[in-house]
């Protein structure tokens, strides 16, 4: 049980998106819902020489999305993803002028921050691995803020005119729950009443692609690219390497409430636990992720069996979907048989820190418009995994609970309990 | 459930309202909270000294840390002069951790182990979950990746570790403590440049509150290496001087910008029921208070939040100005961000009100490190009721309205120490420590 009272409840208020497939969160949705896949063949770099060539893109072009000539050139993809979709989450929210900058924050959760203008930049430097000590002439201007990502929050301050607490959570592939964690914690401890919080990741470039094929994280399904990410699935062999951001205006309850603002869900109850295993491997039993979702929904005061739907991890690796199917066993107990799960990584891949939060928007969109999106690909149900994944195709139900799991490298484990604003509790 | 913590009383954490404390700025001293999360050790790595008590005594004789960078050549650079570690052994880990680790996280391993043994804790003895790991980041592991991108462009991809997929993230550090000494509860990393290293602290502090008896938290950070150092000298602040008796000097009029350095400190912090329950008999102190905020744009015509972030912490920790004892500069040696903090200390403090004081000018600026190093110098400095000075500093250079310590250090009876620490970009954070009851 949560020692910290919780007086100050916090909902999202606005929600902003950039997914693989088109920029916004209305074309995300429809993606989600229809049960279509964003996995394609790389088309950002010549990938032939990697094991794994498949990767989830965003179709994003900053000069369409009104980035300046100078936002283009200096920043890095993951902060163009940042500001797009905290532009679209603060317009969603109607915020802008309604709250005081002095009581506005900024979180911002990233996995791998600024890596592709760093490989790139890198690459320049260095001649292409020829120089160790890199060449000075070379060295663009923008290179501390690529080694430093606190400047991708620094942005989004200025964008949203906050002047509140500031910073950068980063857990690797839990970072987007993390990071939501943290900014309403922010918000019910009093020291900001509205939070710009979200997480951001654009790496698919060719470090990432060799880290994760030197450990064989990734599939090398590339003879089938649209249907490369099978969470579940009895022949899911490594997940699909993706990208994009989701961005939230978080509000105190009450807050959003005098502006007379729309909240799609409350931020109910969070957690994070470490296995203190290992830096990639998962413990076959699942107790430090089962930690976390029970943690989360004690702070949230619900009880197992109130869970509506479940938002997977599903990275679609052969000891993930094993590991998360038995920590929701040992979590939510008989309910784990009969809640729906699914995973939104078949459809969008993993974008590492970033995937979480649009998971997080996921959840939200189905507490506000009552679908839950189907996990994609799932043709051959692998018998270890055991529970309703909710194959193929999209489901009408009323969802007033959501808990989004995530799970990652470090040994992070995290789960948040999203629910319908303003539920008694 | 199995492992699930007891509850206990809760905290009280809205600002100003913390029991124990009376009204702030009376200057009256009033014992500092005993709900406080209490810090029980102390894990040092630093440019001037490995280990506390070594860093402690070095910064008392004012020996610097600075000096011509050693491990890789600097001369092709616009700077070269760093707080270097040159006398750390990695055999003091396990060699299974060697190939897997940057520098960085070897000093950061090191650090864990010396805090809790200084803390007396073993977290494998402890419950389920009862203990976790929270630091600060700047880049990750630089110097790791360095290599791992060479072998990436001149050999190809399948020449990259298999360890660079974490070796070099954020949180590795954390990841790397956690497994070592099987901490389970809550983790993570936050990243805010130096600013950062106060903001880990502020959010185990917010996990012991919650319920988590012992988090072992704090910054240690660097990357030199070319590929960073490159990176480094284009945040604009270094300065380009070689005499490392004349390169950083925050406060000069003649101050040309910061050195940079690797290390930092990690902090056992424990909810003081937990550690008083564990035996724990000897505390540093206690993490009273603590704000951040960010600046307005440039150009907005509003007033930079270092002195916002300073009151709010003030407020925090319910005590008023004249309750502080010691200020830890953040003291950039950037000369318009000098005049920022001399601004702010003069209005909240009154000319020459406080003594303020910057290490670091002996260390350098450690990046994520930095700030946490500073806040284990504000406690040892509460133990020993000394403040360190401020080196290569003329007496004479500082301005009229700044007490700085300067050359010795200076006893004085300390009770509250405040830290202040900003981030490149507009990052500002405040952290008020108070001492042994």
């Amino acid at each position: 049980m949560s020692k910290i009272h919780d007086a100050r409840r916090v909902v999202i208020t606005g929600i902003g998106v950039v997914a693989p497939g088109d920029v916004g969160t209305k074309p995300f949705w429809e993606m989600l819902t229809a049960g279509r896949t964003a996995t394609r063949l790389i088309s950002s770099f010549d990938a032939s020489p990697f094991r794994s060539q498949v990767a989830a893109e965003c179709d994003f072009d900053p000069a369409a999305e009104g980035l300046s000539q100078r936002q283009v050139r200096a920043w890095d993809r993951t902060t163009q993803f940042a500001y797009v979709a905290a532009r679209e989450a603060l317009a969603d929210s109607g915020v802008t002028g309604e709250a005081d900058p002095l009581r506005t924050g900024v979180m911002a959760g990233t996995a791998c921050g600024m890596t592709m203008s760093l490989d790139r930049e890198y690459a320049v430097v260095s001649d292409e691995g020829r120089l160790w000590h890199v060449d000075d002439a070379h060295g663009v201007p923008y290179l501390y803020d690529y080694y430093v990502p606190s400047s991708m929050a620094a942005e989004i301050a200025w964008l949203a005119e906050a002047e509140g607490p500031a910073g950068v959570v980063s857990a690797g592939c839990t970072s987007g729950i993390d990071v939501l964690t943290h900014a309403a914690d922010l918000v019910r401890d009093g020291a900001a009443d509205v939070m710009v919080a979200g997480a951001s990741d654009a790496a698919i470039s060719p470090i990432t692609v060799a880290c994760f094929d030197a450990i064989k994280a990734t599939t090398p399904r590339n003879d089938a690219p649209e249907s490369a990410s099978r969470p579940f699935d009895r022949t899911r062999n490594g997940f699909v390497l993706g990208e994009g951001a989701a961005f939230f205006v978080l509000e105190e309850y009450a807050h959003a409430r005098r502006r007379g603002a729309r909240a799609y869900a409350e931020i109910a109850g969070s957690a994070t636990r470490c296995n203190a295993y290992s830096m990639t491997g998962l413990r076959s039993d699942g107790w430090e992720l089962a930690e976390a979702v029970s943690s989360a929904l004690d702070i949230a005061r619900l009880d197992p069996s109130e869970v509506d739907y479940v938002n997977a991890h599903g990275s679609a690796t052969r000891q993930n979907d094993l590991h998360e199917t038995v920590a929701f066993k040992r979590s939510l107990g008989p309910h784990a048989y009969s809640v729906p799960i699914s995973t939104i990584k078949s459809m969008i891949g993993h974008s590492l820190g970033a995937v979480c939060a649009l998971e997080v928007a996921a959840s939200a969109l189905t507490i506000a418009h009552g679908v839950i999106p189907p996990t994609a690909n799932l043709r051959e149900p692998d018998p270890d995994c055991d529970l309703d994944y909710v194959p193929l195709t999209a489901r009408e139900a009323a969802v007033s609970t959501v808990v989004s799991v995530a799970s990652g490298f470090g040994g992070f484990q995290s789960a948040i309990v999203l629910t319908e604003p303003g539920r008694r509790r | 459930m199995t492992g699930r913590l007891a509850p206990a009383p809760a905290t009280g954490t809205a600002p100003g309202t913390a029991p124990g404390t009376a009204a702030p700025g009376t200057g009256t001293w009033r014992p500092c909270g005993r709900h406080r999360p209490v810090v029980t050790g102390l894990g040092v790595v630093s440019p001037n000294g490995l280990g506390t008590e070594r860093y402690w005594a070095a910064t008392l004789r004012g020996d610097s840390g600075i000096g011509r960078i050693t491990r890789f050549d600097p001369s092709g650079y616009t700077s070269s002069l760093a707080g270097e570690i040159t006398d750390f052994d990695p055999a003091r880990l396990p060699n299974r951790l060697l190939p897997q680790t940057d520098l960085m996280t070897r000093f950061a391993l090191v650090a864990a182990e010396e805090a809790l043994n200084d803390a007396g804790a073993d977290p494998r003895a402890m419950p389920d979950f009862a203990a976790g790991v929270v630091t600060a980041a700047s880049a990750g592991g630089f110097d790791f990746g360095q290599r791992e991108l060479e072998a990436l462009w001149s050999r190809g991809g399948a020449h990259v570790s298999a360890y660079q997929s974490f070796a070099w993230f954020y949180p590795v550090n954390s990841g790397q403590i956690s497994i070592r000494h099987g901490m389970r509860g809550p983790g993570g990393a936050l990243v805010a440049e130096q600013a950062g290293g106060l903001d880990a602290v502020a959010k185990a502090r917010r996990h012991v509150r919650d319920g988590t008896p012992l988090m072992l938290t704090g910054g240690v950070d660097g990357s030199l290496c070319p590929w960073g150092w490159l990176c480094m000298t284009r945040s604009g602040g270094l300065t380009g001087r070689t005499d490392p008796h004349r390169a950083y000097l925050p406060f000069s009029p003649d101050a040309s910008g910061y050195v940079p350095g690797e290390g930092g400190a990690l902090l056992v912090l424990e909810d003081p029921r937990a550690a008083a329950e564990r035996g724990v008999r000897r505390i540093y102190g206690r993490i009273a208070g603590y704000a951040a905020t960010f600046d307005p744009r440039p150009g907005s015509g509003r007033k930079p939040g270092l002195g916002r972030a300073l009151r709010l912490a003030l407020d925090d920790a319910g005590i008023g100005p004249a309750d502080v004892d010691v200020v830890f500069a953040d003291a950039m040696g950037v000369p318009t961000l000098d005049a920022v903090e001399t601004q702010v200390l003069a209005a909240e403090f009154g000319p020459r009100g406080v003594p303020v004081t910057a290490p670091k000018t002996m260390t350098g600026r450690l990046l994520a490190g930095g700030a946490s190093l500073d806040l284990a110098a504000a406690l040892l400095s509460l133990r020993d009721q000394v403040v360190p000075p401020t080196v290569h500093v003329d007496s004479g250079d500082v301005p009229d309205t700044l007490d700085l310590v300067v050359g010795a250090p200076r006893s004085a009876r300390l009770r509250h120490a405040l830290v202040l620490a900003r981030g490149h970009g507009g990052f500002n954070s405040a952290m008020v420590v108070c001492g042994r009851d």
